[in-house]
């Protein structure tokens, strides 16, 4: 490439043309920018959701910067960030490693692991819900105790109870990226590194992790900013409760638009999401290194 | 003129896009398995909720239907929480239904702002039948500014004192008459290791109840009038912080049973608590008798089942015999529908609405319809005991207060609710609720 002369460098450019990206791109304007110019709009005025729309300056923004409950809604949302990454990173990776291997139990394994990706998040949150009910729930069924606890209704145990069952439902997915990811590594790697004397555990370290570099990025990216956007099963297991101990970002511009019906401080809200998601992926881009064109495959 | 319109255009589009949010992650909410009736294109549409009455609302448009094919309705179920955010979100987007079923109060106050539902006030007064047919308490709050935009349409909801008659005899207890008998209640239950009072605490408007009861039993229903006449620092009316300390003292000696925060009342489990005999009270509205006469037949039909007013408070200034609820439901008619919807809904409203065979299902499903002159037919009801008592109740309170988060308007309602869930969880002092709920007056 870098030996192509400039004038006939449009001639030999490879790859398809940008026109294949309009549709895309239309959709994207459609669905992402114009509504997103709306909510900015929207944040300078109030609204019931009713009536006339009118315009109130800095009113909405004022109200939701100073409200207590907003900075929760942020702090429970780096916590569920948090922890939802320290929790399904490593499962992720260790699952995705395992089931990349070629044995049929491990791809009968597999399939099972992929369940929970099948289904609505309405669903998993009844379902655990259910379960976790203190008084008719898992605990009562199968007469243990210590499994009825108050899961749901505590406010410092039930972020952890969220936290699994988002892990429970998001797992399978990323498990399935590194799988991809580790069986794109050419085997030719780990063959050199055996007849060098290399372990099972070191070929994991010194392989393995290394050639899942940007695997690893594009599966953290859309566990952090896919965190900002968990709504629906927060919003049927907990509904933001008790308290404001489950009441995420997302889920509070909801109950803030919908429930208290104030469309102007849910919009600011809404800015507030947007900014972060968009600083969080940007951030986490750059994490990958400034040559991250770079092939991982040279020498092998 | 111009950018009213673009104004309109803009805000539909606004509200479509929110609209399409909600209803992919409603859907799964919405009714299931055989409800709802088919229509015509032109059918006058109705969005009903689901529940006891469900049944009996399917009759009565389906009865309607076959005698009226020319002005039929076409009838959709909702759950009730789901329901509440939907029917705002189309309604504002022009995509609501004819009919609008409703609590009146402070939400029904919003619509009519907003110019959605149509003043019925003509339509009362050349069909004198049909307001002669009602309860007179329960029609006023239908009533915005002196003119009528809804209608009740079901039954009187008070809300009641269950409590579980077996649970009750072994442990030797009676019935509470005041709240300190109450109060010696809870160790006696605790001691039996049955909890006191089961609570459907993760759906928040349970706990309003215990509110709002405390509230009139202790400064009677001037209280409340003055919060929703958005009198400044209502809240700081000594009432409020002695039921509101009552009920964090209710909830430290262990009234409530455990992991009440995390019951959800929509899926009925709290009155399954009180059924299965694992706790022995719970305050809840009238409607959970028709949920209990199908979900623990045996149960009610024994009459294991024990109903109560709410216990008076010593030195309280309100009438024992006032009430809070729902009076009853409502429907309001979508100022959007077109004249041959409106037309059909009216003619549902004056003649389909509480026909004879309404009345009785209505009955029979366990509930007290909001209707005069029906006295020989509930004392004719298998569940004639609860149903003369419901009636009597409804009929005989010198006051009647709308529920709160219905009676109030859509923000200040949903910050009382969040704010007295952190109440019960004692993250909040009563005066920290207090000084929240003033901040909320006139929004």
């Amino acid at each position: 490439m870098s030996t192509t002369s400039g004038s006939s460098r449009r001639a030999l450019q490879p790859g398809p043309s940008g026109w294949l990206a309009a549709p895309a791109l239309a959709f994207f304007l459609l669905f992402a920018i114009i509504p997103l110019i709306g909510v900015l709009f929207l944040s300078f005025t109030s609204w019931d959701g009713l009536g006339e729309i009118k315009l109130d300056g800095l009113s909405s923004w004022t109200t939701v910067l100073t409200d207590p409950v907003t900075g929760n809604a942020l702090l429970v949302t780096a916590k569920i960030m948090f922890f939802s990454f320290i929790v399904q990173a490593p499962i992720s990776l260790l699952l995705g490693v395992f089931t990349a291997g070629g044995q049929k139990y491990r791809a009968a394994l597999a399939v099972l692991y992929f369940v929970p990706l099948l289904l609505s998040s309405a669903a998993v949150a009844i379902a655990f819900k259910a379960l976790l009910d203190p008084n008719f729930g898992l605990g009562a069924g199968l007469g243990l105790p210590f499994l009825a606890q108050d899961w749901l209704g505590d406010s410092d145990l039930v972020l952890f109870v969220v936290v699994f069952v988002i892990a429970w439902q998001f797992v399978p997915f990323h498990t399935l990226i590194y799988q991809g990811g580790v069986r794109q590594i050419p085997a030719s790697l780990y063959e050199a590194a055996q007849i060098d004397g290399a372990g099972r555990v070191q070929q994991f370290f010194n392989i393995t992790l290394p050639q899942l570099k940007y695997t690893i990025i594009t599966s953290s990216t859309l566990m952090v900013v896919g965190s900002l956007a968990y709504f629906d099963l927060v919003f049927v297991l907990t509904g933001g409760g008790p308290g404001y101990a489950t009441r995420l970002l997302p889920l509070h511009m909801y109950l803030t638009g919908f429930k208290a019906n104030d469309m102007g401080a849910a919009s600011a809200l809404g800015v507030i999401l947007v900014v972060i998601g968009l600083a969080l992926a940007l951030l986490l881009q750059r994490l990958g290194g400034k040559n991250r064109n770079a092939s991982q495959l040279e020498g092998a | 003129m111009e950018s009213q319109m673009k104004n309109r255009t803009f805000r539909s589009a606004a509200i479509a896009l929110s609209a399409a949010a909600i209803s992919i992650s409603l859907a799964a909410c919405g009714s299931s398995g055989p409800a709802g009736t088919a229509g015509s294109a032109d059918s006058a549409t109705m969005w009903g909720l689901t529940g006891g009455n469900q049944p009996v609302l399917q009759k009565s448009v389906t009865d309607w239907n076959s005698a009226h094919p020319d002005s039929s309705i076409k009838l959709d179920f909702f759950a009730n929480d789901a329901y509440k955010t939907k029917v705002r979100t189309a309604v504002g987007a022009g995509q609501g239904p004819t009919f609008i079923y409703g609590w009146g109060g402070g939400v029904l106050k919003s619509y009519v702002d907003a110019g959605q539902v149509d003043d019925l006030t003509t339509f009362l007064k050349d069909n004198p039948g049909v307001q002669d047919r009602y309860l007179p308490a329960v029609l006023k709050n239908g009533v915005i500014d002196g003119k009528t935009y809804a209608l009740p349409n079901n039954n009187v909801q008070p809300v009641v004192l269950y409590f579980n008659k077996d649970v009750f005899d072994k442990v030797g207890a009676e019935a509470p008459k005041t709240w300190d008998e109450l109060m010696a209640l809870v160790p006696k239950f605790k001691a039996a290791g049955i909890a006191p009072f089961s609570l459907g605490g993760q759906s928040r408007w349970p706990d309003l109840m215990w509110l709002e009861y405390l509230v009139e039993r202790i400064g009677g229903p001037d209280v409340f009038a003055n919060i929703a006449a958005n009198k400044p620092d209502a809240w700081s009316d000594p009432a409020v912080t002695e039921a509101l300390t009552k009920i964090q003292q209710l909830v430290d000696a262990g009234g409530f049973v455990n992991g009440f925060s995390s019951i959800a009342a929509d899926s009925n489990a709290d009155q399954a608590l009180l059924y299965t005999g694992k706790s022995a009270m719970i305050l809840q509205g009238g409607w959970i008798y028709q949920s209990m006469k199908k979900d623990a037949a045996d149960f009610v039909k024994s009459g294991k089942l024990g109903y109560t007013t709410f216990p008076t408070v010593s030195g309280g200034k309100g009438d024992p015999a006032n009430v809070v609820g729902n009076p009853s439901n409502f429907w309001s008619v979508s100022t959007k529908a077109t004249d041959g919807q409106k037309k059909a809904a009216l003619e549902y409203v004056k003649s389909g609405m509480f026909s004879d065979s309404n009345i009785q299902g209505l009955i029979d499903s366990g509930a007290v319809p909001v209707v005069k002159g029906i006295e020989s037919k509930l004392a004719a009801s298998p569940d004639k005991d609860f149903l003369t008592y419901v009636y009597g109740m409804a009929k005989d309170a010198p006051n009647f207060t709308l529920s709160w988060d219905q009676a109030l308007s859509p923000a200040q309602g949903d910050a009382m609710l969040a704010n007295l869930d952190q109440i019960f969880l004692k993250k909040i002092t009563p005066e920290q609720f207090v000084a929240t709920m003033n901040a909320t007056i006139g929004k």
